[in-house]
C-alpha cells in the first residue's frame, strides 16, 4: 500500500499569529514539505491545481519536475490535474515528458474543478464539466497508446495525424485515478478504463465515500478487468497529531475554525464525527485509518492532507516526522496483513513495464505455438 | 386502506409555537380527510429549529449532518408535504428558506405541497401568495389551490365552524385528494446511473 500526503496549495493566514505566507514563500516551503515526505518514508507526494487566488498551483508539471529533480524515490502525483479546462493534447506532452525526467515516478489524478469562473477563463463552460471530462479524456488515452492519432470530438479543434512526444516511457502510459467527490459518472468512468478511483474522503461523511467506491467497484468488474476487489482505490484523509490527543486538540482548533471550505461551520467535533477527519494521538490515526478499510475494503493508496489553512511550515514538518515514524510503519504493517493476495498493490510505472513485457512475450509464444 | 406519508415541515421559532399549533390542526385535518378518501396516513413532524445549526453548516460545508439527512429524505419520500413558515419581514423565515434551499431541487417535483403561515395581523396574509407559492413554483411541486393564514386574533376569535377552521378543512381536503390521484412517492438514487459509459463516450 502507498502512503502519501497531498496539498490544495492554498495559501492561508495562520489565525495564530496573523501571518499570511507570501506566494514565493508558500512554493518553496511546498518543495521543502514534499522533501521531506520524501526523507519520512512516504511514497507519494500529489499536488492540486488552481488557477484562482488563493492558491499557487497553476502550473503543477513545473512543480513536480523541479521536485523529480530534487528526490529520488518519491512518486510524484497531481490532486487533481484539471481535466476539462486543460487542453489533453498539451497534458498527454506534459505529462510524458515529466515521466522521462522522473524515470517513470508520475502518476496523475483527474479531476473537473468546481470554480464555475475558471472554466470561461479558458474557454469552456462548467455545465459541460462531465461531458468535457469524458471526451478530453477519451482523447488523453488515445494519444498516450496510438502513436498517431485522428480525431475529432465537440470540445477541441480537430487532430489529422497527430503525435503526442515525447511517447511515453518505456511506451508506458503513467497510471491514471480519477478523483470524484459526487458523480457517478466519474466513478463509471475510472471503472470503465480499469484506472483508479480516488475519493476525496475529507468534505463529506463516510456513507458517501463507501457509496462512490462501491459503484466503482462494480462497474470495475462489470467491465471485466478483475473482481471488485481488485479495483484499484484511493482515499484522502485528513489529520492532525500530537503525542496527547487534548495537545492535538487545542493546537489545532484555531486551524479548524478559520480554515477555507469548513471554517466558521461545524464544530471540530462534529466534523470528526461526521467526516473521517482525525485530530488526536498517533495512536488514535492509526485506529481510524486501518477503520477506513472497514467501509471500503482492501485499497491502495492513502494520501493525507497535512499543509493547509495557514498552518506553518514547521507544524507541517513535525506532522510528517510523525506520520513517517510513527504511524506509517504501523498502517504498513497492519494493512499488509489483512490484505488477501489477490487484491493488488497500486500501479506503478515498473509494475506497468513488467506487465506489458510479460504480455508481449505471452503473446509471441502462442503465436510460435 | 392505502398507506401513504405525510411530511409536516415547520419553522415556528418558539415553543410553543403558533406555527407548529397551524402545522398541527393542518396534519390532523388532512388525517381525517385522507380516511374518507380511503387513505392511512402516516405522519412526521419536522421542526426546523432541531435542524437549525445543521442547516447552516450544510450550507457551509456542502453536506448534511446525520439529524438533517433524515429530515431531507423524509420530504424526498413523502407522499405529501405541509410546509408551514411564520412571516418575517414580509416574507417567508431565513431557516424556512435556507432548509428548502439545501433540499434536492427535484425533491419536489410534483409532490402536493399544501403552504400555511403565521403572521401577527392579517396585513401579512398576501406572503403566501406572494413569496411562498413562488418559491414552491420553482421547486415544480404540485402546491395545492388553498393556502391557509393565521395571524394572532384568529386563535382567539375562531369558533370551530369559524373562517379559519373551514379554510383548513378545505385545504387539507384539496391535499388528500392530490395525495389520492398519485402513485406512492419514488426517490432517486443518487448514485445511479442513467446512460451507459458507451453513451457517453
Amino acid at each position: 500500500m502507498q502512503f502519501g500526503i497531498f496539498s490544495v496549495s492554498d495559501i492561508t493566514t495562520d489565525p495564530t499569529t496573523g501571518h499570511t505566507p507570501s506566494e514565493h514563500e508558500r512554493i518553496k516551503n511546498i518543495v521543502t514539505i514534499a522533501k521531506h515526505a520524501e526523507e519520512v518514508g512516504l511514497d507519494v507526494f500529489a499536488l492540486g491545481e488552481h488557477h484562482n487566488e488563493p492558491f499557487f498551483s497553476s502550473s503543477p508539471t513545473t512543480t513536480l519536475g523541479y521536485l523529480a529533480a530534487q528526490t529520488e524515490k518519491l512518486l510524484l502525483s497531481t490532486a487533481t490535474t484539471l481535466i476539462t479546462t486543460n487542453d489533453p493534447v498539451k497534458i498527454a506532452e506534459d505529462y510524458a515528458m515529466l515521466q522521462h525526467l522522473s524515470e517513470g515516478r508520475v502518476d496523475l489524478m483527474m479531476g473537473r474543478g468546481n470554480t464555475g469562473p475558471v472554466y470561461p477563463w479558458f474557454g469552456k463552460d462548467i455545465r459541460a464539466g462531465i461531458p468535457l471530462a469524458i471526451e478530453n479524456y477519451a482523447l488523453l488515452h488515445k494519444l498516450w497508446r496510438e502513436h498517431v492519432v485522428d480525431w475529432q470530438g465537440k470540445f477541441r479543434t480537430p487532430l489529422q495525424s497527430f503525435t503526442s512526444t515525447p511517447r511515453p516511457l518505456d511506451d508506458v502510459p503513467p497510471f491514471v485515478w480519477h478523483g470524484s467527490i459526487r458523480s457517478p459518472e466519474i466513478a463509471e468512468q475510472a471503472a470503465y478504463y480499469g484506472d483508479g478511483f480516488f475519493a476525496n474522503h475529507i468534505f463529506w461523511p463516510k456513507e458517501h465515500t463507501q457509496r462512490m467506491i462501491e459503484l466503482y467497484r462494480q462497474r470495475f468488474a462489470h467491465y471485466g478487468h478483475g473482481d471488485p476487489d481488485q479495483a484499484i482505490v484511493g482515499l484522502g484523509g485528513q489529520v492532525f497529531m500530537r503525542k496527547n490527543s487534548q495537545d492535538a486538540v487545542k493546537e489545532f482548533r484555531p486551524y479548524f475554525d478559520n480554515a477555507p471550505v469548513y471554517g466558521h461551520g461545524p464544530s471540530l467535533e462534529d466534523f470528526t464525527r461526521e467526516t473521517p477527519l482525525t485530530v488526536g494521538s498517533p495512536q488514535q490515526v492509526i485506529e481510524r485509518t486501518l477503520g477506513f478499510r472497514d467501509y471500503v475494503g482492501d485499497y491502495q493508496r492513502q494520501l493525507f492532507l497535512l499543509d493547509h489553512a495557514g498552518l506553518p511550515l514547521k507544524t507541517v514538518l513535525e506532522q510528517l516526522d510523525i506520520l513517517g515514524e510513527e504511524v506509517v510503519p504501523e498502517l504498513r504493517k497492519e494493512f499488509a496483513a489483512r490484505k488477501p493476495a489477490h487484491v493488488p498493490d497500486a500501479p506503478t510505472h515498473a509494475s506497468l513495464l513488467a506487465a506489458k513485457t510479460a504480455k508481449a512475450e505471452l503473446t509471441r509464444t502462442e503465436v510460435t505455438a | 386502506m392505502k398507506q401513504r406519508t405525510l411530511v409536516v415541515v415547520s419553522a415556528g421559532l418558539s415553543r410553543p409555537s403558533s406555527t407548529r399549533l397551524l402545522a398541527d390542526r393542518l396534519a390532523a385535518a388532512t388525517v381525517t380527510a385522507a380516511a374518507q378518501q380511503e387513505i392511512e396516513l402516516r405522519v412526521q413532524v419536522i421542526e426546523l429549529r432541531d435542524l437549525a445549526h445543521d442547516i447552516m453548516n450544510h450550507l457551509l460545508t456542502g453536506f448534511p449532518p446525520a439529524a438533517l439527512r433524515q429530515a431531507l429524505d423524509a420530504v424526498a419520500a413523502a407522499d405529501g408535504l405541509i410546509a408551514v413558515s411564520p412571516i418575517f419581514t414580509a416574507s417567508y423565515s431565513g431557516l424556512f428558506k435556507s432548509f428548502f434551499d439545501v433540499l434536492d431541487k427535484d425533491a419536489l417535483a410534483d409532490k402536493p405541497v399544501l403552504i400555511a403561515a403565521t403572521a401577527g395581523t392579517a396585513r401579512h396574509s398576501l406572503a403566501l401568495d406572494h413569496a411562498l407559492r413562488p418559491l414552491f413554483a420553482y421547486l415544480h411541486a404540485a402546491t395545492v389551490p388553498t393556502s391557509v393564514f393565521a395571524a394572532t386574533d384568529d386563535w382567539g376569535s375562531d369558533s370551530t365552524e369559524g373562517l379559519l377552521q373551514s379554510r383548513i378543512a378545505r385545504a387539507a381536503r384539496e391535499l388528500a385528494t392530490e395525495i389520492d390521484r398519485r402513485e406512492p412517492a419514488t426517490v432517486l438514487d443518487p448514485f445511479a446511473l442513467t446512460a451507459s459509459f458507451e453513451d457517453l463516450l
